[in-house]
């Protein structure tokens, strides 16, 4: 009994969670599509500095890891493609693997590490130094001031991020046209063009605004159910970064299987 | 006495509040009239925090009423609710400044937030409000440079930047040494003075309490054990009232069996 009693109490656990990340998910969403139609201010430079820490502050190492993904991809895809003498689709290989799952899957990662954990460590340590109820007493909604910046600022960057590790995904993959597989340069931006289609990119781009949206949601719902005490916070970060990973790839199998079922 | 600005600044009408099955205040009523000073004594646990957090509407009543300015605040919509909050101040235990901005930004913040003043005029208010305090040019500090007791004293300015009515203070002289702890004091007691402002401060601090109050009030396990005025509580002969002011310590657990029993975890043996 008590087997089956731990998988209900888990399934309602999670069920909550989840419950929890929508409300978060949905306030956030409502003060940054719908209340700035009814006077409530989207606060524009809170959101560019956090686009900036987001985004432009993780290109160095987003590059530097997905152009490495690029070279190994088309390093692994030459391993194969090698026995059947077809060097020539590495560039296409590399190109659809990257565009449509791992430029967005990337990211995802990176700005898990870097901005998801930072989300949870903020708002956690404003919840225990009492900052989130100073900021409800000054009538400021903890939601709105805190969570809609980080929101907008993720959902415009991922894409943006995973536009330019989709492009150094490619350059990854060249050094192995170029070294490797007796292509030009030019040759091999041209087989990747030609390989690529114009849904690999918008399918990939529609999973990043996803995987952005679910990243704050978990960063923020963590940092806010951080109970008291310093030691919470590094509770809440740890498992911001694990829910996050968890849930990016539970929202990619979902929507990778719909484009599947799409045909797209 | 009778004159209009001794009406009720705040009601508290039969006050319960439960966290799950605990019921942590057990019908608390009390008035607050204009331009009063009451302290809310307690020891801990005595469910004076969660008195001071619902009053402030951070903790939702589970019944009774909060009268806040002649409105019930459980029946305030969000939005009502905050022009409320922007009447109200609340300096918290620990300060809780923003720790990303400097101390100046901290006080502007609700005037930025909440008002439409020039940006030149917020700057004379900020400036203002910090020399009442006596933190003038300490504005582009950053809160983690700053002493315990400037933060408390910058968490009051912050709490006053928009004039409220009601200033609310969350254990002043908590963690302060004696001489920064007097200096608190003097602080509520020159606002008071000053602004003729309706002052609410929970305390344990029986020094401070006697000195800035002019009504008090001692909740014991989440019930009002009594209220009245410094010279009432004084003069009290209520046991619970003695033992706090006297400061005698709870009793030790004599019954020899319930010794046992607290050791033992079980149930105590039955009379043989």
């Amino acid at each position: 009994m008590a087997f089956f009693d731990s998988i209900g109490r888990n399934a309602i656990g999670g069920l909550a969670y989840v419950g929890g990340l929508a409300r978060l998910s949905g306030r956030a969403a409502y003060y940054t599509l719908i209340g700035p139609f009814r006077g409530k201010a989207l606060r524009w430079s809170r959101a560019f500095h956090q686009a900036m820490a987001v985004g432009v502050e993780a290109l160095p190492i987003l590059s530097t890891i997905t152009f490495f993904v690029g070279l190994i991809l088309a390093l692994q895809g030459a391993y194969e493609l090698r026995k059947f003498g077809a060097l020539q689709y590495v560039a296409g290989g590399v190109a659809v693997s990257m565009t449509r799952e791992l430029g967005p899957l990337m990211t995802a990662i990176v700005v898990i590490g870097r901005s998801g954990s930072a989300f949870a460590a903020e708002i956690g340590t404003m919840k225990v130094t009492e900052e989130i109820d100073a900021l409800t007493t000054m009538a400021l909604n903890p939601i709105q001031f805190l969570v809609t910046p980080k929101f907008l600022a993720m959902i415009v960057m991922l894409p943006c991020l995973t536009t330019w590790a989709d492009f150094m995904g490619v350059m990854g993959g060249a050094v192995f046209g170029v070294t490797g597989a007796s292509f030009t340069f030019g040759g091999y931006v041209q087989a990747t063009l030609d390989a690529l289609l114009k849904r690999d990119i918008i399918t990939g781009l529609i999973k990043a605004v996803m995987f952005g949206a679910v990243i704050t949601a978990v960063g923020c719902y963590e940092g806010f159910e951080t109970g008291g005490g310093a030691e919470e916070v590094g509770r809440s970060t740890t498992s911001a970064v694990v829910m996050s990973i968890f849930m990016v790839i539970i929202v990619d199998l979902i929507f990778t299987s719909l484009f599947y079922l799409l045909g797209r | 006495m009778s004159t209009p600005d001794t009406e009720k600044t705040l009601s508290v009408r039969d006050l319960r509040v439960r966290y799950g099955e605990r019921e942590i205040l057990h019908g608390i009523s009390f008035d607050v009239p204009r331009g009063e000073t009451l302290v809310i004594l307690g020891g801990s646990g005595s469910g004076k925090s969660t008195l001071l957090r619902t009053l402030v509407g951070l903790q939702p009543a589970t019944s009774g009423e909060v009268w806040i300015r002649g409105q019930d605040i459980a029946k305030l919509s969000e939005e009502d609710l905050d022009e409320t909050r922007k009447k109200i101040g609340l300096s918290f235990q620990g300060g809780a400044l923003f720790g990303s901005m400097t101390v100046g930004e901290n006080v502007c913040l609700p005037l930025r937030e909440h008002t439409q003043l020039e940006e030149s005029t917020i700057q004379i208010i900020m400036r203002l409000k910090l020399e009442q305090v006596g933190l003038a040019g300490f504005e582009n500090y950053m809160p983690s440079q700053l002493s315990g007791g400037m933060k408390k004293r910058a968490a009051v300015a912050r709490a006053m930047a928009m004039d409220p009515e009601i200033l609310f203070f969350d254990e002043p002289s908590a963690g302060l040494d004696p001489i920064i702890a007097a200096g608190i004091d003097n602080l509520i007691l020159k606002l008071k003075k000053a602004f003729r402002m309706t002052i609410i401060v929970v305390t344990h601090e029986l020094a401070s309490a006697f000195l800035i109050a002019d009504s008090m009030l001692l909740i014991n396990k989440g019930d009002i054990v009594a209220h009245g005025s410094r010279e009432e509580m004084e003069k009290s002969t209520h046991p619970r009232v003695r033992q706090f002011l006297d400061r005698v310590p709870e009793p030790e657990v004599a019954e020899e069996m319930d010794y046992l029993q607290m050791l033992t975890g079980e149930a105590p043996p039955r009379a043989l």
